[in-house]
């Protein structure tokens, strides 16, 4: 098995993320070192990862493993660098999200839980991002982006095939999640 | 009567200024902090008691009440404040905008809540999914601690307060008070058992207070403007403002802070441009986020946004998350969709709760396609109570109460599809 | 105390008590699935909710403290929805396949279901697949049946120390699982077997092999180390089926070991079942009276100071006795039960005794480890130590080479040397020791099966453990016989030869014949000069230096006593008959004394335990510990500076049983194989 460890720069950020936890309470680390670990190990955790956290959090190993498949932005699994996580909760789905599902299926080529032949993308359905009123919402990386249809859902996925970063956020023109075509409220600020 | 702008705490709800310190000071936050401190713990939790700020994550506890449980007397040992930022309940998306837009106001809600329990540190559990949101709370965070606002004699106050951001990684369970502390202690978010409560045994077994983010970041301009200011907004029992997210079917759906008790109908229509199609094209409207039971059109006409009035018609305001649905609506649909939610949420540790929520999915699937017989309506409902009242936390009554809605609602449209489809497989039959 | 009111009965139960307590109190059965009185309260399952007044829903009675003016409702049509709401939950993904599942009959989920459950299935969907686990050779896994109820993560958590299995995932695709499909490692791990309240766990040797109601259940207790851990002999036929622990809160609580678990395959294997006398070099069969008539002719022929005697780990109390007659009436003095060589049997007999008694761990607040590995040597006794730990307020050092024991421990030193500087009071764990309100010091018998071992246990039993109504110092055996051995005196008389002796003159020319009863665990290739004489059970080692064998009983063949390193007589029950020609072990020597026209008074079992019971009244007083007087024990001489060592390196491989079993040689391997690895630091 492939061994794993922290990158340089990652140490530092490993020591920055344990200080913030009383010293006999260590395991209340292994959440923020997932993540850290799974980023720099593109995308998701090999079981030597797990087993590093584990060791240096001195958590028995299945308590680490436990959590890595407990919570659903782990990966234990393989997967494409590129995630793409479409919600399709309530609110979403309301909306429109079959759309951006049926557009990210066919921009990627392949279907829900599939990463690309390439390696690249892997996409995936998401219980509610909490971004409602701004549905439906496609969550690529780090950034949502809000307000979409299939069309517009296209466009971004098209875009970062390209390499390019789409502006994230509402698709629509407006601002966070004021209504569409200005606010009711707050038209005193910035005075 | 409309909520005048003045008495909006969120002045920076849609991003439109900088978040920053200086902006965030421009709007009136960090201002006389110190001063708020030096009037002590009593005065503070007096205060927040009498402007009947109830929890704005979903239970609607008086959080002044919550925060009167706390140990009154410091014994060197650590005391916590916790505040929930996983906000993940479908059709909630208010904590959002405050953490990444008013994240200061959080921040100093922070303090002064510390400061009136008595709190050595504070811990943020921010949802994996909102990284930009983290990477700004964060950012802020760090704006405080280099002011001199948080740490060693924090805001000049005399107190000491640490303040960290702890990210999950994708468990709405995590919400759940207890689920959150688990999680933050570094296991599964698994729901304790209680008693013990917080209070008494918290985070690492310590006293804890967990509050919502909202709760919090009222806190700072309730204790400036005073109880009574917050406490003449809204009604008795149900006071101040509240944060209401509109989303579904309604023509610009939105964000935005109104007064506790506004009509559901002017909230949609003064806000949200009204429902797509008029008002007449309305079919239901889930209140209170996902978890709540759905209204019927009859009932949405006359509600108003409250905890009180909507938990006398069978629902409750839960987080005002309010999904909208017109007349086009599969309404079967979209609740089978919240039970596929509750059954991918379900933490799994109770039985009613792990075996339960997929049941229910899979007779609400077959439902939506008419593929059942007339009694599973009945077992359906039946299924819902033998979840209900019967697990560690509330997912399963949030899992229960949205089909029990559905039943009580739409009964005849659950009825209509399970005898056309039944119709139409006899035409297959008689054809063949 | 809290008063509360169950069902109209009012009841006072202890502080700190559970409604789940209080309602059993009260007399009112409350099911149960994850509840667990000896683990922590998980409150999952939800089979065990109940009414509390002004409670807006049932409460899970196993959770909820007993509080004063509670009134309870165990009996109410909300209850009973509740019960029959959790049982049909539990069995829409459920197998049923009860008809094929090794716990049928003893079932928890069957028999709740058949008091509290609906009796037919509402559930249309397909039912949950879940891969089953492979959990090494002890346990087999049958996912599908598993109801979550996490006893067997908490006992492996809680009780064993050994965190190895998790509940992964969520929701419904929650499974217990190592994730790695490791096979558990814990010398305790069959007990979850027992703890599963449904058939997800189950014996792997014993899988489908009998149906519980076929069984007959036999009260026993085993030899295979010296707890004399309570167990129940489950046979057909003249079969050993199974062995599971019986309970016992002065000695195992209700866990049992994987040997003793584990190994009677080993009963059926290379058992000596036939009498055989050697001609013309090799071992032949012969009739009982051949037999017989050739080691009386043998014995009779010797002089009496030329015949020597060595008894093993595993002899019985009443075999013991009529063999040292026997040697008594020959006149020889050459007679031993320490095979290991231990020097414990000169002093009095509190010098010998794990004295605090095993419950008595728990009052203890510091604890020195001398020479002892607990867990390889007892693994109840070790459990029990840990769960004083998990207790909290309890220091553990120990003298000699590191080894895991699940709890955390302070390392004094490794030899003897460290011994004297704590007696001396020369390092920081011996004021420990001289505070502690009930200090215990466990010597291995490790500590003491070594030239200055006499000198090794003098001064450790130096140390200041004695309290008022507290006797500290705490032998830990490892042989099943060897107290009762050391209490009737199984040792060399006046200028008698002790086993290195007897072995000595053996190789000397000066002891001609040996006779060996049951002895395993000497250096059998050293006896080649002697005529030997084996009675025992197994063709073991010193099966293969006979020159005649008598087939005994093994311990689940013989109604027989044994003393446990307390001081504790207890009896065993013949579960089955000695194969073949084999015969319970005090008949055997009863014959003996017959060829040899002995006088002999013992016609019955009975009356050698009269005969017991006369000469140690103590021993006659089955399950009871007769507490002994404490008296310092003389100086020793001078300890030598060799470190300690630990008889066991396998603990799964300790005895002529668990050497001819086939299951405990599996987990024999993959012990070595784990440490071999770890040892490569390719593990992980």
């Amino acid at each position: 098995m492939p061994a794993f460890a922290f990158s340089e720069a990652n140490q530092a950020e490993v020591a920055r993320i344990r200080a913030r936890y009383p010293a006999d309470r260590q395991a209340s680390a292994v959440l923020p070192l997932l993540h850290l670990a799974q980023a720099q190990h593109g995308g998701w955790l090999p079981r030597a990862a797990l087993d590093h956290v584990a060791d240096l959090l001195g958590m028995p190993r299945i308590r680490v493993y436990e959590v890595a498949s407990f919570y659903d932005m782990f990966n234990t699994e393989p997967t494409g660098r590129v995630q793409v996580r479409v919600c399709t909760t309530t609110p979403c789905w309301l909306c429109g999200s079959d759309e951006v599902v049926a557009a990210a299926r066919e921009t990627l080529g392949i279907e829900v839980g599939e990463t690309t032949l390439d390696g690249r993308f892997f996409l995936r359905e998401f219980e509610c991002l909490g971004a409602c009123a701004n549905a439906p919402v496609m969550w690529i990386d780090d950034d949502f982006y809000e307000d979409l249809d299939g069309p517009k859902a296209r466009a971004i996925l098209e875009a970062v095939k390209r390499g390019e970063q789409p502006v994230p956020g509402p698709q629509s023109g407006r601002r966070g999640s004021e209504p569409l075509g200005g606010p009711t409220t707050l038209l005193r600020t910035g005075e | 009567m409309m909520l005048r702008d003045q008495d909006r705490i969120f002045r920076n709800l849609y991003g439109s200024e900088p978040w920053h310190l200086d902006a965030a000071r421009r709007r009136g936050d960090w201002d006389g902090t110190r001063d708020l401190i030096a009037k002590g713990r009593d005065w503070l939790v007096e205060e927040v008691k009498a402007s009947g700020l109830r929890g704005r994550g979903g239970a609607g506890f008086p959080t002044g009440l919550k925060w009167s449980f706390m140990p009154k007397q410091p014994t060197g040992q650590p005391v916590y404040l916790v505040v929930n930022a996983d906000e993940s309940e479908p059709g909630t998306c208010k904590d959002r905008e405050i953490l990444r837009h008013e994240p200061h106001k959080l921040i100093e809600g922070c303090l002064l809540a510390g400061a009136a329990m008595g709190c050595t540190a504070g811990y943020i559990y921010i949802r994996g999914e909102f990284v930009r949101e983290a990477e700004v709370l964060q950012a802020a965070l760090e704006e405080a601690y280099a002011a001199g606002l948080l740490g060693r004699d924090a805001a000049g106050s005399g107190y000491d307060f640490e303040l960290y951001l702890h990210r999950g990684a994708g468990a709405y369970i995590c919400g759940e008070e207890t689920g959150l502390l688990e999680s933050l202690e570094g296991k599964k978010g698994q729901p304790r058992l209680k008693p013990p409560f917080p209070a008494a045994a918290g985070l690492y077994g310590r006293p804890t207070t967990v509050n919502n983010v909202e709760t919090i970041a009222v806190v700072p301009t309730i204790l400036r403007r005073g109880a009574s200011w917050f406490s003449d907004l809204g009604k008795p029992n149900n006071t101040g403002t509240k944060i209401f997210c509109i989303s579904g079917h309604v023509n610009r759906p939105c964000t935005v802070e109104e007064e506790m008790g506004i009509p559901l109908k002017v909230l949609i229509e003064r806000h949200c441009g009204g429902v797509r199609g008029g008002w007449d094209n309305l079919l239901a409207v889930i209140p209170g986020g996902s978890s709540v039971p759905l209204l019927p059109k009859s009932i949405c006409d006359t509600v108003h946004m409250d905890f009180d009035s909507l938990r006398e018609v069978r629902s409750g305001l839960g987080t005002a998350g309010v999904i909208v649905m017109d007349r086009s609506t599969d309404i079967v649909r979209a609740i089978a969709r919240l039970s596929k939610f509750y059954m991918h949420e379900s933490c799994g540790q109770c039985t009613p709760c792990r075996e339960g929520t997929g049941w229910l999915w899979r007779m609400m699937t077959r439902l939506a396609e008419g593929r059942a017989r007339l009694e599973e309506i009945d077992l359906l409902d039946e299924v819902t109570r033998e979840i209900e009242g019967h697990t560690i936390c509330a997912l399963g009554d949030a899992a229960a109460w949205p089909v029990q809605g559905l039943i009580r609602h739409f009964r005849p449209e659950l009825e209509r599809r399970i005898r056309a489809a039944a119709l139409q497989q006899a035409q297959q039959r008689q054809a063949a | 105390m809290p008063k509360l009111t169950i069902d109209g009965q009012t009841i006072e139960v202890p502080p700190g008590s559970t409604v789940l307590q209080a309602c059993e109190a009260a007399g009112r059965e409350i099911p149960v699935f994850c509840y667990h009185p000896r683990l922590n309260i998980a409150g999952n399952c939800r089979m065990c909710l109940v009414e509390l007044e002004k409670s807006p829903k049932p409460i899970a009675s196993c959770a909820m403290p007993a509080a004063d003016g509670m009134v309870i409702h165990t009996d109410t049509p909300v209850v009973h929805k509740a019960r029959r709401g959790v049982l049909e939950l539990l069995l829409i993904n459920h197998p049923l396949d009860c008809p094929i599942c090794d716990q049928g009959g003893e079932c928890d989920l069957q028999d709740l279901t058949l008091f509290y459950g609906p009796d037919h299935s509402r559930f249309a969907e397909n039912k949950r697949p879940v891969a089953d686990k492979d959990l090494g050779p002890l346990i087999s896994t049958h996912m599908t049946r598993c109801i979550h109820c996490t006893r067997c993560i908490r006992f492996l958590n809680e009780v064993a120390g050994v965190e190895e299995l998790g509940a992964c995932a969520r929701g419904e695709h929650m499974e217990i699982t190592t994730w790695i499909e490791a096979a558990l490692t814990s010398e305790l791990q069959g007990n979850i077997i027992d703890l599963c309240p449904v058939g997800a766990l189950n014996s792997k040797p014993y899988e489908y092999r009998a149906r519980t109601w076929e069984l007959k259940k036999t009260e026993s207790v085993d030899v295979l180390d010296a707890l004399g851990c309570n167990i129940r002999v489950d046979s057909r036929g003249n079969e050993v089926m199974r062995v599971l622990p019986r309970l016992n809160e002065a000695i195992n609580e209700e866990w049992i070991s994987d040997k003793t678990r584990f190994a009677y395959d080993g009963l059926r294997r290379r058992r000596l079942d036939v009498p055989m006398v050697k001609r013309d070099g090799k071992l032949r069969e012969a009739s009982w009276s051949e037999a017989l008539r050739a080691a009386a002719e043998r014995l009779a022929g010797t002089g009496p100071e030329r015949v020597a005697a060595v008894v093993g780990d595993l002899a019985d109390l009443e075999s013991m006795l009529l063999l040292k007659e026997l040697m008594a009436a020959l006149g020889s003095p050459h007679l031993d039960c320490r095979q290991d060589g231990a020097k414990l049997g000169i002093g009095p007999r509190a010098s010998w005794l794990f004295n605090p008694t095993i419950a008595g761990i728990e009052q203890a607040d510091v604890c020195l480890l001398v020479g002892c590995d607990p867990r390889s040597e007892a693994p109840v006794l070790n459990a029990r130590l840990r769960k004083r730990w998990r207790q909290g307020g309890f220091r553990v050092g120990r003298i000699g080479p590191p080894r895991d024991l699940t709890y955390p421990v302070e390392e004094l030193g490794a030899g003897p040397q460290t011994l004297q500087e704590v007696v001396g009071g020369g390092i920081a764990f011996a004021q420990a020791l001289r505070d502690a309100r009930a200090p215990l010091v466990v010597v291995g018998s490790g500590a003491v099966a070594r030239p200055d071992g006499a000198a090794v246990l003098a001064l450790a039993a130096s140390l200041p453990v004695q309290r008022e109504a507290w006797n500290g110092f705490a032998v830990l055996h490892r042989a099943a016989s060897r107290v009762g051995g050391l209490e009737l005196g199984i040792l060399p008389g006046p200028g008698g030869r002790d086993v290195a002796g007897i072995l000595h003159g053996v190789e000397a020319g000066e002891i001609e014949v040996v006779y060996l009863l049951g002895a395993d665990e000497i250096e059998a290739s050293r006896l080649r000069g002697a005529f030997v004489i084996y009675q025992g059970h197994h063709g073991d080692r010193g099966a293969a230096a006979a020159d005649i064998v008598l087939p005994g009983a093994a311990y689940t063949e013989k109604h027989a006593t044994y003393v446990n390193t307390e001081g504790r007589p207890q009896r065993g029950k013949l579960a089955v008959f000695p194969p073949g020609e084999a015969k319970e072990d005090w008949r055997i020597l009863r014959a003996l004394h017959d060829a040899l026209g002995l006088r002999s008074d013992v016609a019955t079992l009975g009356d050698v335990r009269a005969r017991i019971a006369t000469l140690a009244p103590h021993l006659a007083r089955i399950d009871e510990v007769t507490p002994a007087n404490w008296e310092p024990l003389a100086d020793a001489g001078a300890v030598d500076r060799a470190p300690f060592g630990y008889p066991f390196d396998d603990f799964y491989r300790t005895d002529s049983i668990s050497r001819a079993s086939a299951v405990m040689a599996e987990c024999s391997r993959l012990a070595r194989e784990r440490r071999a690895s770890e040892a490569t630091g390719t593990h992980g």
